[in-house]
């Protein structure tokens, strides 16, 4: 933890991260307040109904139909952070317990659980992915969220699993759970209670580093119009939407781009801090 | 010694020949995942905005053989499959998908390959520069960079680079392809090698510190070997070994990255296709790519697994 | 004459719990053609002295502060980097600890071996190939003319320590240095390799430094040796008389430390070991490192750092009580 916080650059990602979240957390109640504008209010003057540059009423200028950017941006954001911590969390949670499970059980059940990761690692998943969005769930933007919880999560349980199950191999053996053991604590109580606590380290690093990356795949997908609908937004669709009119209107990209960036870019420093302060092995002069 | 090449080669063929076989149930699976999606999903690939007199319906689905039982239908698509014979779209009247597919498949993977070779030269390059000059200003600012790379998603970086060389320099045509060796190639190709030359990039630094703190370094130094001995001769083979790791993965990265690629500029490429399919229920066309790309794919990690082989000899199959 | 002399040497680590002195203050010497061990726990500080004189030491976080390394007239911590890369392998060799990760996995031996005398002796590839021959049947590797183009995870272990060794030795150096080389073999194959070294020594008439925590070790091997604990020197005398006669009562302690058949039965099976732990390098007590260990160790001790005490000609300790140890040890016996 010592570590972490002396290495500069993630706790400046941190903080920029914290405050992005903050944004998209109270920021759109906020500006309701102030302008009530939100992030589908068109007005109802049609001089109006148009893309305008940024200025003090619109610091991020509007889109087509005459919609603060700004406002918009930050639904994006909360859609999208929402989007990449909820499925890092499915994730988790199924990689954890399949692959806990099977490293503790060993044998033939770790074997049978293994083999199945193996022909699911060798599936090409976007392509399902695509299908699966392009074919269900456009007909509610809910229905279509739900579907990206589960699809995306779905993508990245499988390195969880391998992760676990191996440090869960590697500490098996150790003592302390031996001793466990023989004193009779039931197996499952051992997986949850000692296990579990001890493999902490590489699957918050690998979480951490997830995030962004699952961050990323519900933008591409929304940038495809697979994934979030309007009139909900992400930055992915913010980007399909605003990528039109880049010659004209180029604020449209580059706002909810560069915000996007600036977060991923944020969370990924955080990771890499996370990892260098868990790696036993680094000793900085 | 010859006599224990041999041995070895045999056992790499065996190996190679397993995972060919094994290649093909997966492949079978993959398209039956995704027929059985296809058939579940509500609605079908003729329904428009009104629906269709009943007559007309019926004379559809017979046409198309949909009036049959889904298990003789199923059977039907898998034989065809086995065959290779994905019949014609459904939505570009009276071409053959394979005829699409031939079509479709050289763009993306000439930009695809011709992205990937860009970014294993730079990221390889300024990987193997940064670990040497480890702690350095270069090390700090190309580190920096490739988290920027990894940070800016293809689609935000696409249209950047075109607002800039396209439309403000006019160097390169914004959304249009002419082939792969013109100028029009430039774009696409860089955009998506990108994040992988920062990935690499990384890869590669860290691979290659993990490496020269071993102790097999430290016995070449004391043999008396100059550093860029050391550095290209000893370490690179075990340092390169997560970029190879690497491929697996990003391979299917690559999959995804050349959809929103040709999207941003309009590549007549397997994505667009593979989108477009999605979009229409075009069936045969969907199998037929999804097929496809299991198969690349398939064969894409068997020859990394190969390569493996060949960098370290500790490995035998 | 002294073919190598090591003079104050000091070098230390900057790590997050402190300035670790891993090589505080420490000389010895070695003449042409003799074998001096340095016996020592782990932490003494023993291998860490002999990268110094290569100057393997990894530069962030350690660096040698000072002291001098004179080997044929040249003070080797001053030489410029490409001078040192001259003297490393070819006049001064060196094996490790542990022949499996100290080997190139990804290279063949072939290749292994003939880099070293292409570079320092010019020689062809073919020049060099037969040379590497030769030396792995010096070294004893049955059909080594076949097994050369082998990788390191094709021989056994005490094969691969037969590898590093003909590897080192190929330039015919004027020192081996050999850090526990032993250690990670099996008794009896630990046996085999001392038995190579001691040959291969009268043949090439090389100086070896031997570095390891186990007396058994030197005793058939050293001419001389020094102990060291908590990165200095505690005793220096010639093989004879520290076995004999030790001075210092550490020594005695490692000595009472190996295992002697003879003597636990008399003694009813009690082995005997050091009480305690060794220091934490970075934070050392005030005074002698070894008081809080000493069965000897009296207030002085604790306040006060030992002088190097000689005890007897080429024989000297470090310790506030070294004549009463020296003499102790005579009376044993007499």
């Amino acid at each position: 933890m010592r570590r972490l916080v002396r290495n500069r650059v993630a706790v400046f990602g941190m903080v920029v991260v914290s405050i992005i979240a903050l944004a998209a957390i109270i920021g759109p109640a906020l500006i309701f307040r102030a302008t009530g504008y939100t992030y589908d209010y068109i007005p109802a003057d049609p001089d109006l109904v148009k893309s305008f540059a940024p200025s003090w009423m619109h610091p991020m200028g509007t889109d087509n139909e005459g919609r603060d950017m700004l406002a918009r941006v930050l639904l994006g954001g909360r859609i999208s952070l929402m989007v990449g911590i909820i499925s890092t969390i499915v994730s988790l949670v199924i990689g954890t317990a399949w692959g806990a499970t099977a490293g503790y059980a060993g044998g033939k059940l770790d074997e049978l659980m293994m083999r199945i990761v193996d022909i699911l690692f060798a599936i090409p998943y976007m392509m399902v992915v695509i299908v699966l969005l392009a074919l269900f769930g456009r007909h509610t933007a809910m229905g279509q969220l739900v579907l990206l919880f589960i699809a995306l999560g779905a993508v990245s349980w499988l390195t969880m699993a391998r992760i676990v199950r191996g440090q869960v191999i590697s500490l098996k053996n150790q003592e302390f759970i031996l001793a466990a053991r023989a004193t009779g604590v039931p197996k499952w109580k051992i997986i949850l209670r000692h296990l579990v606590p001890n493999t902490l380290g590489p699957v918050i690093v690998y979480a951490t580093l997830e995030v962004p990356a699952v961050m990323l795949l519900e933008a591409f997908l929304s940038f495809l119009g697979l994934g979030v609908q309007a009139p909900l937004a992400s930055w992915g669709s913010l980007a399909s939407e605003g990528i039109q009119n880049i010659a004209v209107f180029p604020w449209q990209l580059i706002f909810p781009g560069v915000t996007m960036a600036l977060t991923l870019f944020s969370l990924n420093f955080i990771g890499d801090g996370l990892r260098d302060a868990l790696d036993p092995q680094m000793k900085k002069s | 010694m010859e006599r224990r090449c041999a041995g070895a080669q045999t056992l790499m063929l065996r190996f190679v020949i397993r995972r060919l076989l094994s290649t093909i149930p997966m492949v079978l699976v993959v398209v039956s995942l995704t027929w059985g999606l296809i058939r579940l999903a509500p609605g079908s690939f003729y329904t428009g905005e009104k629906a269709l007199p009943p007559a007309i319906e019926k004379n559809l689905r017979a046409k198309y053989g949909l009036d049959k039982p889904w298990y003789v239908q199923y059977a039907k698509m898998i034989s065809n499959t086995a065959r290779l014979d994905f019949g014609s779209s459904l939505k570009y009247e009276g071409q053959s998908v394979n005829t699409i597919l031939m079509r479709a498949f050289p763009v993306s993977a000439m930009v695809g390959l011709l992205a990937y070779a860009l970014s294993l030269l730079v990221g390889i390059t300024s990987g193997l520069f940064a670990a040497v000059r480890h702690n350095s200003k270069w090390d700090y600012s190309s580190m920096t960079l490739s988290m920027l790379g990894i940070s800016v998603p293809t689609f935000v970086l696409g249209p950047i680079l075109v607002l800039f060389f396209s439309l403000s320099l006019y160097w390169f045509p914004p959304a249009r392809w002419d082939g792969i060796a013109t100028r029009s190639a430039v774009l696409p190709v860089l955009t998506l090698s990108v994040i992988y030359m920062a990935y690499i990039a990384r890869l590669t630094r860290s691979g290659m510190l993990e490496v020269l703190r071993s102790d097999y370094i430290r016995t070449a130094r004391a043999k008396g070997l100059s550093e860029t001995a050391i550095v290209l001769k000893h370490a690179f083979r075990g340092g390169i070994i997560p970029v190879v790791s690497l491929t697996g993965p990003a391979l299917a990265g690559l999959i995804t990255g050349t959809v929103v690629v040709e999207r941003i500029f309009v590549l007549p490429g397997l994505g667009t296709y593979f989108l477009n399919a999605n979009l229409n229920r075009d069936e045969p066309l969907i199998l037929g790519i999804v097929a496809f790309i299991s198969i690349t794919i398939l064969v894409c990690n068997l020859l990394v697994d190969v390569a493996y082989a060949f960098i370290d000899p500790r490995i035998r199959y | 004459m002294n073919l190598l002399s090591v003079r104050n040497l000091r070098t230390y680590f900057d790590t997050d719990g402190g300035v670790v002195k891993a090589v505080d203050d420490v000389s010895f010497d070695i003449e042409p053609g003799k074998t001096l061990g340095i016996v020592g726990e782990s932490g003494s500080g023993k291998s860490v002295t002999n990268l110094s004189i290569m100057r393997l030491i990894p530069s962030p976080p350690g660096r040698i502060v000072s002291g001098e390394v004179l080997f044929g007239g040249k003070d080797l911590l001053k030489l410029p980097t490409d001078e040192i890369r001259k003297v490393r392998g070819k006049r001064i060799g060196m094996i490790f600890q542990d022949p499996m990760s100290s080997l190139n996995p990804f290279m063949r031996i072939s290749r292994q071996l003939m880099e070293v005398t292409e570079l320092h002796m010019g020689h062809s590839s073919k020049q060099a190939r037969e040379h590497a021959v030769n030396m792995l049947q010096l070294v004893g590797i049955p059909d080594a003319g076949a097994r050369i183009d082998s990788y390191p995870h094709e021989f056994s272990g005490g094969m691969r320590q037969r590898v590093m060794i003909a590897m080192a030795l190929s330039c015919r150096p004027e020192l081996l240095i050999a850090d526990e080389p032993t250690t990670a073999l099996d008794v009896t194959i630990q046996a085999q390799i001392l038995e190579l070294i001691k040959k291969i020594k009268s043949e090439i008439r090389t100086s070896v430094i031997l570095i390891t925590h186990d007396l058994g070790v030197v005793a058939g091997m050293a001419d001389a040796i020094i102990v060291m604990y908590a990165g200095k020197v505690f005793e220096r005398a010639s093989a004879g008389d520290l076995f004999e006669r030790p001075a210092n009562p550490y020594t005695k302690g490692l000595l009472m430390s190996v295992p002697d058949p003879l003597r636990e039965s008399k003694a009813r099976g009690e082995l005997y070991q050091i009480p305690g732990l060794p220091p934490d390098p970075a934070n050392l007590p005030p005074g002698c490192p070894f008081a809080p260990r000493c069965d000897k160790a009296a207030d002085i001790c604790r306040r006060e750092f030992p002088p190097m005490v000689q005890v007897a000609p080429g024989h000297e300790s470090l310790c506030h009580f070294a004549k009463e140890v020296y003499a102790e040890a005579a009376h044993l016996h007499s």
